[in-house]
């Protein structure tokens, strides 16, 4: 068996300790590494070998946990699914794009954690029955409307991608606005009308301009952009409705 | 130091902390709850489970059968009364999920799908693709923001109990991002922290997972109960341990050795059964331990395959086809891809045993109190003797919401009328957290380097506390994890910073880690017999004349930790014969 | 000591510089400034058909002028790059799912491109080209 290739890994990290520094820098490391490891794995070794003061969140290394995003390279990236075969030179690792960073590269989500609870992200069942009555009926095809949107990992990477949300914070976001859709899309929900007073407003949905970017850096492959377009077309349907077709209601 | 008061403390926001915290909000709006963490819920390890959740539901299936199925494949060291219980509340609690959006795969008709799983007689395993853990997890946390009494204090690092009067009366905390300590005065604690994984090497535990809740309650004088049982799942990646799905197999996967035999039939789980038809209960959907074990046998004679990251079994799933890869198994086909290199549509995958799963922790009865008055737990981090010495796969994701209930029913229970508390005495305790902390920011002697200990502690686990064990092993880990325990309190904190010190959080979860691996070893060189995951080479069959007994260890502070037993509860199962082969019918 | 975040603001006027999918973004919405120059072309010959044959002749010749075919050819590249992108963009906007499967979104996209074909067909040959 031939052994495992190793590879001497340059990285870039941006360094920023509030007790200590005014602004952040960067700091270079060289470490060995295996050809197959992934970015997460190259800090960790600096952690444990060269620099026990370098801070990161991590948890999983199966990129379900959704702790370890960070800028890879200027792109939103979990590290743990960051392959070092990916890259060549120096590797430049930042802390996700768009939110305040604590240290190093620790960000603080406040703000994604207060939009998601906004967006009322949960069951709101069209009729309330007891458990003991058994399951609410949903065929495979009614799953398959809305598992994709399940799927978030609440990682915020599309929320560092997004120039938007960049640009104007009081933007719900991709990640959040998507979970609402996941619940509209149920067919057991029946929130739709309350989920519709924070998403089909100027903070929600239509801030949203279709960069596209969210979807292209998902690492669930939820397809954000996706669900904000259809959020549209339906808001659109219910101003149609409620506006032009005499009592009419969305 | 500023004190936050409040009902009841959960520490952990994974599956079993959330579905407490939910459990307590329903019951009585007017409790006030703190949900403490020291990740984010939607980080927490039950992100990470993949098959699915057993619960009773099928119209062949029968509460006797998940009990004498759960029975045996803990080799009859579970309590039968808190199996009992658990069968009985697994299917509504799988429905409560349900009812809260879980998105459980389907049959044609729209009803709940099910799948077969390792040890068990019937397909009674809920799932949701290969995801079932992550959306079990988020379903939870989703659903749990609807409460306003449920007050979150995410990435806090719990520290110590607070103990007074024979009761516990709360929990000191580190905010993370700012370095603060805080004390929480309650009533009632839960603890839901999670297993102990990280104290091994190769895992499949996320990096959170060291025993935290485990060691705090051990430290509080709370017995860990039968630590020395830690599951090795038998399909992990070979290079990053990452776990391939006990539905793998379930569906149809199968495994072979080098020589492209199925070897499961050599350790009294064949014959062999057709490719592509998995049959309950045999050969490749045998228990966990079992399958373990196989490996290990196949390894010394010779029959593994050399890979560059070891040597490796195969799992072959090829003959399943990639719609139902894809449609049952999506995560398991990207972890392989990602990781390896390996399309499993294409390629039979390189595996070997991985550590997965405590089936010790926390002792806790039935109704997940613990000893000690005002204490709860639930989860991992307990060992409410559910799960005997053998886990069966998809029976913990269960065990979570059950217990996390039962924990909670048991916490608003408790806290009716208890007298107030003398804040005083509390105070003081949290003084002595902050001297501790204190200490380790002062210490100029600091000699010992944390990843340095870190690594010979893994290595030793590995080394001495494995598959299969002997007493010189034995003997040699506790002896080294005691060298450890005292060369741990000259650890050298490299980062003196306040905020979001992450070299801190890891010397103090060293610490738990290491107080954790003192449990296993000693309890593991005190029971001298084979059960279920504890297999020793010098004493290789069951013992139920000396050890149908739950190994109970006490903290002794530096010292050596004490053992004593407690009797396993048997109701109507007495102890048989673990029977995987396809002969038995 | 305490927390002090440190704020990374988005520079609001050259973000857009940052990566290349920012670049094509914007590049797309600069298609509609001449989308839209276009339609005001249109509406001033409007104008001028209604001022009579004598104005209208002045606007035809106007538009024979280099620099206004310049503006034509321009407008309609990036006429053609918008709807591209447009259209591209139809199979995130308007998934069609038949039972437990979607329509591929590449069938959805050149379902447009095909009308967009048919109708231009359909135009050429009412304004009698062929």
């Amino acid at each position: 068996m031939t052994p495992l290739k190793e590879r001497l890994v340059q990285l870039e990290v941006l360094r920023y300790n509030p007790d200590t520094d005014t602004e952040a820098h960067f700091q270079r490391y060289e470490v060995v590494c295996q050809e197959e490891w992934v970015v997460l794995d190259a800090l960790n070794k600096v952690k444990a070998d060269i620099d026990p003061t370098l801070n990161y969140r991590w948890s999983c290394h199966m990129a379900v946990c959704g702790s370890c995003g960070m800028m890879i390279n200027g792109e939103p990236k979990l590290s743990c699914h960051a392959f070092l075969r990916d890259y060549e030179g120096v590797i430049r690792v930042e802390p996700l794009a768009h939110f305040p960073v604590e240290r190093d590269l620790v960000t603080a989500p406040d703000d994604f954690m207060e939009k998601l609870k906004r967006v009322k992200p949960y069951m709101i069942p069209k009729e309330k029955k007891p458990i003991s009555e058994g399951e609410y009926k949903q065929t495979p095809a009614q799953l398959m409307k809305f598992r994709q949107y399940s799927m978030c990992i609440n990682c915020m990477l599309c929320y560092a991608a997004c120039p938007q949300y960049g640009l104007t914070p009081s933007f719900i976001g991709p990640a959040a606005l998507t979970l609402a859709h996941r619940y509209n899309q149920d067919s057991r929900d029946g929130g739709r009308a309350e989920r519709q007073e924070v998403v089909a407003t100027h903070e929600g949905v239509w801030e949203c301009t279709f960069v596209g970017a969210c979807s292209e850096v998902c690492p669930a492959q939820v397809d954000p952009a996706s669900a904000l377009q259809q959020m549209k077309i339906t808001s659109s349907l219910d101003w149609i409705v409620e506006h032009l077709i005499p009592g009419g209601k969305p | 130091m500023e004190t936050i008061s409040t009902d009841v403390a959960i520490i952990g926001a994974g599956g079993a902390g959330l579905r407490a915290a939910i459990a307590l909000a329903e019951t009585d709006p007017k409790l006030r709850i703190a949900l403490i963490s020291k990740v984010y819920p939607m980080r927490s390890h039950t992100c990470a489970a993949e098959g699915g959740a057993a619960g009773v539901i099928k119209p062949d299936d029968s509460f006797d059968m998940h009990f004498d199925d759960t029975v045996g494949g803990g080799d009859w060291l579970s309590d039968q009364d808190c199996v009992e219980y658990f069968i009985h509340e697994a299917p509504k609690e799988l429905m409560q999920l349900e009812h809260w959006g879980c998105p459980w795969n389907r049959e044609a008709d729209g009803s709940v799908a099910v799948r077969p799983f390792g040890g068990m007689k019937k397909q009674r395993t809920w799932f949701a693709a290969d995801k079932s853990g992550f959306h079990i997890l988020h379903t939870l946390f989703q659903t749990s923001l609807q409460f306003p009494s449920i007050s979150r204090y995410d990435e806090y690092y719990a520290l110590d109990l607070l103990v007074d009067e024979g009761r516990c009366q709360g929990v000191t905390a580190m905010e993370m991002r700012s370095g603060e300590l805080r004390q929480f005065h309650a009533k009632a604690v839960i603890i839901a922290g999670g297993g102990a994984g990280r104290m091994f090497p190769f895992s499949t535990n996320g990096a959170i997972k060291t025993g935290d809740g485990m060691a705090m309650a051990y430290r509080a004088g709370v017995p860990l109960k039968d630590m020395e049982f830690v599951q090795y799942h038998p399909t992990g990646l070979p290079n990053t341990g990452s776990l391939l799905t006990e539905a793998c197999r379930g569906e149809g996967g199968i495994l072979v050795n080098k020589h492209g035999r199925r070897y499961l039939a050599d350790y009294g789980m064949g014959p062999e059964t057709p490719v592509g038809q998995p049959q309950l209960k045999t050969m490749e959907l045998g228990p966990r331990d079992r399958v373990s074990q196989a490996y290990w046998h196949e390894l010394q004679k010779g029959n593994t395959v050399t890979t560059q990251w070891g040597e490796c079994v195969l799992l072959d799933m090829r003959h399943l086809g990639e719609k139902k890869i894809n449609e049952r198994l999506p995560l398991v086909r990207e972890l392989a891809e990602a990781y390896l290199g390996v399309d499993i549509v294409k390629e039979a995958v390189p595996i070997r045993p991985v550590v997965h799963y405590m089936m010790g922790g926390i002792s806790t009865n039935t109704a997940a109190a613990t000893p000690l008055p005002g204490l709860f737990a639930a989860g991992e981090c307990a060992c409410v003797s559910l799960n005997g010495a053998n886990r069966l796969g998809s029976n913990s994701l269960v065990e979570l919401l059950v217990f996390g209930r039962r924990a909670a029913l048991s916490a608003a229970e408790h806290v009716q009328g208890l007298p107030a508390a003398n804040a005083a005495a509390l105070n003081a305790q949290a003084e002595k957290t902050q001297q501790r902390i204190g200490e380790l920011f002062s210490r100029t002697d600091g000699s010992e380097s944390m990843s340095g200990l870190r690594k010979e502690m893994q290595l030793t686990m590995e080394k001495n506390v494995g598959i299969y064990r002997t007493e010189e092993g034995l003997q040699e880990g506790v002896n080294k994890i005691h060298e450890l325990r005292q060369r741990y309190r000259r650890v050298k904190l490299t980062d003196k910073s306040s905020v979001f010190n992450t070299d801190l959080f890891q010397a103090l979860e060293l610490g738990s880690m290491l107080d954790c691996a003192e449990a296993v070893t000693v309890g593991a060189l005190a029971r001298k017999e084979s059960r279920g995951a504890h297999q020793r080479l010098d004493y290789v069959e069951r013992d139920d004349k000396n050890y149908l007994r739950h190994t109970m260890v006490h903290h002794q502070g530096m010292d050596s930790p004490r053992v004593d037993y407690l009797d396993v509860v048997i109701t109507k199962s007495p102890p048989g014969v673990r029977d995987y082969s396809g002969d038995h019918k | 000591m305490s927390r002090r975040p440190l704020v990374r603001e988005c520079p609001p006027t050259t973000w857009y510089f940052r990566q290349p999918r920012y670049m094509r973004y914007m590049s797309r919405e600069i298609t509609s400034i001449f989308v839209g120059a276009y339609c005001v072309l249109l509406v001033v010959g409007l104008q001028r058909l209604a001022d009579g044959p004598m104005a209208w002749e002045g606007f035809l010749l106007a538009l024979q002028s280099p620099a206004s075919i310049v503006f034509q050819i321009l407008a309609l590249v990036a006429a053609v790059y918008h709807a591209a992108t447009w259209f591209n963009a139809t199979q995130k906007a308007m998934p069609i799912q038949i039972g437990e499967g979607f329509v591929p979104g590449k069938l959805i996209s050149g379902a447009h491109y095909a009308a967009w074909a048919v109708l231009s067909l359909i135009v050429l040959i009412l304004a009698g080209v062929f």
